[in-house]
């Protein structure tokens, strides 16, 4: 059996595949900072997929629709898997989807969402190179303006 | 759920063309009491001369009555009041709100919160769709048709919130674009995209004269002087898109002028005696236009 470079879990599930350098990003997004589930990751693990990676387990804990359309947002490549009893049961495959709610700001500083207290929404107009474009003022947030709300 | 008008995108080319018919009949019937016991809010958060005072004046024209302000200097929103909560309390007392708001998206978000209908009277540098209707209807007027024109977009193709919306509401009817904008001011990649992307036929150039005598259309817009980073280069561009009645001579007789407005030099005074300038009655009609927006987001024609 080879060698484990971040510890089994009993149950929970696995986010794999994720570039070493959103690491950071995933795991604010899903509010893993602040809660109380066992939690092992490690980063700038060797990937013949994506060069250097980085995994996180959370013990007993599972994703709802919203935090896997999360984690598509910034980590496109990641794979999920939701484990019982040292076994993978389920994989889920994620995609970017359609609509966003909330996690990120909109670049606008003119815009309502950073004016009022109003949740961002956004429509993710390239799914690739990832731009989300405002339900409210309309413009165009992308990748290189990103900033997540905490 | 109520209608609202925010964004030019809330029409449909089918309730375009609606608008443009009802904005045809109000022309000719300027006095209906299709609002009678109407209460209309009249909300601007900013000042605004020619759009609070046309929509007024739609509004009193088909008998409704206008609340609301014309700065918020003196309401409750200089105690701090958050939109959310005045619009909540505006949505109680009105039938309708039109407002006007510095914020972007202001008018979407107040769609959310309101229990009325939401008339975009603008919202900062985002939308301002009742303009794009009365444009849309001065064309219709002026050409006998939305079908297949050669529109020529002049000046601030950047910033310019109008050219924008237009060129969004024109993509249902066949359109031919020109732009003319010095390269600072040139049309954003994001409305190339969506010309190239909806087959939509366009030319981009710097030179004014290149095609005034073939186009339908002159969309004349204003080059301010903040806009510029570099001022050296405004200084040299600025008057390169001035329109004087010289250039007219061999334009097509059905070529119309218009403009927003204000204007500041962009259009000469002697081009007002032209009867191709129209930008005043362009003006007038937005009255019709917004008399046809007020009816139809309500039902009642």
């Amino acid at each position: 059996m080879k060698n484990l470079e971040v510890s089994a879990i009993k149950n929970g599930i696995v986010i794999d595949h994720i570039p070493a350098n959103a690491l950071f990003n995933v795991m604010r997004i899903l509010s893993l900072e602040s809660i109380t589930n066992r939690i092992t990751f490690g980063t700038n693990l060797p990937s013949t997929r994506i060069g250097t990676k980085a995994i996180i387990k959370v013990s007993d804990m599972s994703l709802d629709k919203n935090n896997l359309d999360k984690i598509a947002v910034f980590a496109p490549q990641a794979r999920v898997s939701y484990i019982e009893d040292y076994a993978v049961v389920a994989k889920h495959k994620i995609a970017v989807p359609d609509n966003f709610e909330g996690s990120i700001k909109c670049a606008n500083p003119m815009c309502v969402t950073n004016k009022e207290v109003v949740r961002t929404k956004f429509e993710i107009i390239n799914k690739v190179d990832l731009a989300f474009r405002c339900f409210y003022c309309e413009k165009v947030t992308t990748s290189s303006n990103f900033e997540i709300l905490r | 759920m109520s209608k609202n008008l925010v964004s030019i995108g809330d029409f449909s080319k089918e309730e375009i063309l609606k608008i443009m018919e009802l904005a045809a009949y109000f022309e000719q019937n300027k006095s209906e009491r299709l609002l009678q016991g109407k209460v209309i809010a009249s909300l601007f958060f900013e000042p605004s001369t020619r759009t609070r005072l046309s929509f007024e004046t739609a509004i009193n024209r088909l008998g409704g009555r206008v609340i609301g302000f014309s700065d918020s200097g003196n309401t409750s929103v200089s105690k701090g009041e958050t939109l959310h909560d005045t619009i909540k309390m505006v949505s109680g007392y009105a039938d309708m709100i039109v407002m006007r708001h510095p914020v972007e998206g202001a008018a979407r978000y107040a769609s959310e919160v309101s229990s009325v209908p939401i008339v975009n009277a603008g919202d900062g540098s985002n939308q301002h769709p009742s303009q794009t209707l009365l444009d849309l209807y001065s064309i219709i007027k002026t050409q006998g048709t939305l079908q297949d024109r050669h529109i020529m977009m002049v000046g601030d193709l950047k910033y310019g919130r109008t050219v924008h919306s237009l060129i969004h509401a024109m993509s249902h009817f066949g359109v031919k674009f020109t732009f003319v904008a010095p390269d600072e001011l040139s049309l954003p990649d994001e409305y190339r995209m969506y010309l190239k992307e909806n087959g939509i036929e366009f030319t981009e150039t710097t030179d004014f004269m290149e095609y005034i005598n073939v186009c339908d259309v002159i969309y004349m817009t204003r080059v301010q002087r903040e806009r510029f980073s570099d001022l050296m280069e405004y200084e040299r561009v600025k008057n390169t898109y001035i329109l004087k009645s010289s250039m007219l001579v061999d334009t097509k007789d059905n070529l119309k002028i218009l403009h927003p407005l204000p204007r500041v030099n962009e259009i000469e005074k002697d081009v007002d005696n032209s009867p191709k300038a129209y930008y005043f009655q362009q003006a007038a009609n937005g009255v019709y236009a917004r008399m046809a927006i007020i009816t139809h987001l309500l039902g009642v024609k």
